[in-house]
């Protein structure tokens, strides 16, 4: 397939345009005025169109085929709810931060409001901040959060306690923030080593992140009482909410301790992630940390009118433009209201027995290091099929080749030649089946014909790349 | 020359005050092919089992611990361009830093190669 600079004919447009009739303006300074054309592609609108359909067709999607990335919550985003959204796609941002703007935009700051009121609900938090851009985002805004909230006290606080089953952002973000990591392994059920943590809890610990359910898709039983523990030594607790599609409406961390969660409206909430499309990470916080939230703050009158409060006092202070990106807000709030009470429960629900159905289908043809009920997803190891020198990887390029995104494979790092599987509650027992049917081929490949599996992929337009070079030795141009 | 190794699979040379480190041949090996290597700056210092370097490879990035105390005195530039190197010749020319080693009692945390041979047969 030609890039759209090598389709380019000259003099070809997609408009004709008339010849001017009015006289040519010469107020323009010179340097502001262009001297040669733009390098831009020349063709007619039906080029154009016909392009981008190929490229299109060419594309992944979750709305073509099953996609079981694990700990992406690829689910299915209905196609109401960018309906939802494109019924406020035409309100500038600056709008509601101009004199005058807020009795204009009572609508948008009420969406704003009432899905933070909302995600406080599901998660049992005080407050929530929809400002964050996306999971990481959140992860440093709730850092600096806890940050400010120690400083404010006179804490003299050094350390944050982070599981290694834990998402790779979370070290990532509170040595960001200025902490240093002690990392806790796994114990043999696949939660964290309590012995471990209470060894390095001290009154230096600063906060403890945990994701939960963790990369394991394994809920840790011992939340209550690491929460508790950290509590006596003024340590916080943050939930990394990733994986929240497991639990909603079945437990909300607050209830259980935690101080600080954010979660990802990309993932749980339905609205679409991937391929660089924009994602949202709200923070919820507990009554001790609201002072400090990012600012601006969207606050509700007594007469039910929404004002935006610009204090900055203890705030942390802004984390993005505007208000975030209210695009995906407004696809989450319409998921949320969508979906109800009923339905979010029935979302986790519904998600956990896919995964768990996957488990015990397959764990006679993988290994399954921790061999438990699962939660949302489940992570197998190809360490039997290494006996053939058949590797993740191979089994990932295969499943290509018929029709399934792969799985996540080598993470979570704790398990050898891992793959993780994490269906979603969007997939009908039937594409489950199929699915399981080729993952069940696939290990009676690597026995018979591991060859195969090792050429694969062999239908897409390239066959498989070498990763090592294309890491190694990158070139990036831009034609034109 | 006395070689040691840690938990983490890293090893260390020692050769007066001055230590070698590197990742393990079993190491380079479960990463597969290395992309990166993240080099600390020349006169770094680290306290035993702290990140002194990262690597990256096709698979994954992990943090390199440091499995002893000390100052950075030099680095394997040879790896900027040719991380390669990691794979080829892990615990010869694939070597990461040295350092000027701060107390050399701390040798005591690391096992020796026979021992390290018998703790991989445990994983």
């Amino acid at each position: 397939m030609k890039l759209i600079y090598e389709q380019s004919v000259p003099g070809r447009h997609g408009v004709r345009l008339p010849a001017s009739d009015v006289p040519s303006a010469t107020s323009l300074p010179a340097e502001l005025c262009r001297s040669e054309a733009a390098g831009l592609p020349e063709m007619s609108e039906l080029d154009v169109v016909r392009h981008f359909t190929r490229l299109s067709r060419r594309n992944f999607s979750v709305d073509t085929n099953f996609y079981p990335l694990g700990s992406c919550t690829m689910k299915y985003n209905s196609k109401g709810l960018e309906n939802a959204a494109g019924l406020m796609a035409d309100v500038h941002p600056m709008l509601p931060l101009l004199p005058g703007g807020e009795p204009l935009t009572q609508g948008c700051l009420a969406m704003l409001h009432d899905l933070g009121s909302s995600l406080a609900e599901i998660t049992g938090m005080d407050e929530v901040t929809t400002q964050p851009l996306a999971g990481a985002h959140g992860e440093m805004t709730g850092m600096l959060l806890i940050a400010a909230y120690h400083r404010e006290k006179g804490n003299k606080k050094k350390y944050v306690i982070v599981p290694d089953s834990s998402h790779g952002t979370n070290p990532a973000s509170a040595a960001m923030v200025g902490y240093e990591i002690i990392t806790i392994p796994t114990a043999p059920y696949g939660d964290m080593d309590m012995d471990a943590f209470k060894a390095a809890l001290s009154d230096e610990t600063a906060a403890i992140m945990m994701t939960c359910p963790n990369t394991l898709g394994l809920f840790n039983p011992h939340v209550k009482e690491i929460c508790d523990l950290a509590h006596t030594k003024d340590a916080l607790v943050y939930y990394d909410g990733a994986n929240l599609n497991a639990i909603m409406g079945k437990v909300r961390p607050g209830d259980v301790g935690f101080d600080v969660i954010h979660v990802n409206l990309h993932k749980t909430f339905g609205t679409p992630h991937g391929s660089g499309g924009p994602g949202s990470g709200p923070v919820g916080v507990k009554k001790s940390l609201i002072p400090y939230l990012p600012s601006p703050r969207i606050l509700k009158k007594d007469d039910g009118s929404f004002t935006i409060d610009r204090e900055n006092g203890r705030s942390i202070g802004r984390t993005a433009n505007f208000f975030g990106n209210f695009g995906v807000m407004a696809k989450a709030y319409a998921y949320i209201l969508q979906q109800g009470r009923e339905g979010l429960i029935r979302v986790s629900e519904q998600a956990v027995l896919n995964a768990n159905y996957i488990m015990s289908r397959l764990k006679e043809y993988y290994d399954l290091p921790y061999d438990q009920l699962c939660m949302h997803e489940c992570v197998f190891s190809a360490s039997r099929q290494l006996q053939h020198d058949v590797h993740a990887i191979d089994i990932a390029k295969y499943l290509i080749d018929q029709g399934y995104h792969p799985p996540t494979v080598y993470f979570p790092l704790i398990v050898k030649e891992a793959i993780m599987i994490e269906p979603t509650e969007t997939e009908s027992k039937a594409t489950l089946d199929a699915f399981i049917e080729v993952m069940i081929e696939a290990a009676r490949l690597a026995e018979t014909n591991p060859e195969l599996l090792k050429n694969a992929p062999v239908t897409m337009p390239i066959s498989r790349l070498d990763e090592t070079k294309a890491a190694r030795e990158q070139k990036v141009c831009c034609i034109g | 020359m006395d070689m040691y190794f840690s938990k983490d699979h890293e090893w260390v040379k020692i050769s007066g005050t001055t230590a070698t480190v590197g990742i393990s041949e079993h190491a380079a090996h479960e990463l597969g092919d290395i992309t990166f290597v993240e080099l600390p700056a020349v006169g770094k210092v680290v306290k035993q089992f702290e990140t002194v370097a990262a690597i990256e490879s096709v698979k994954a990035a992990s943090d390199i611990y440091s499995p002893l105390s000390g100052r950075v005195t030099s680095i394997n530039e040879t790896l900027e361009n040719a991380p390669e190197v990691v794979n080829e010749s892990a615990e010869e020319s694939g070597w990461i830093c040295t350092l000027e080693i701060a107390d050399p009692a701390e040798v005591a945390k690391l096992m020796s190669k026979a021992d390290y041979d018998e703790y991989l047969k445990t994983l």
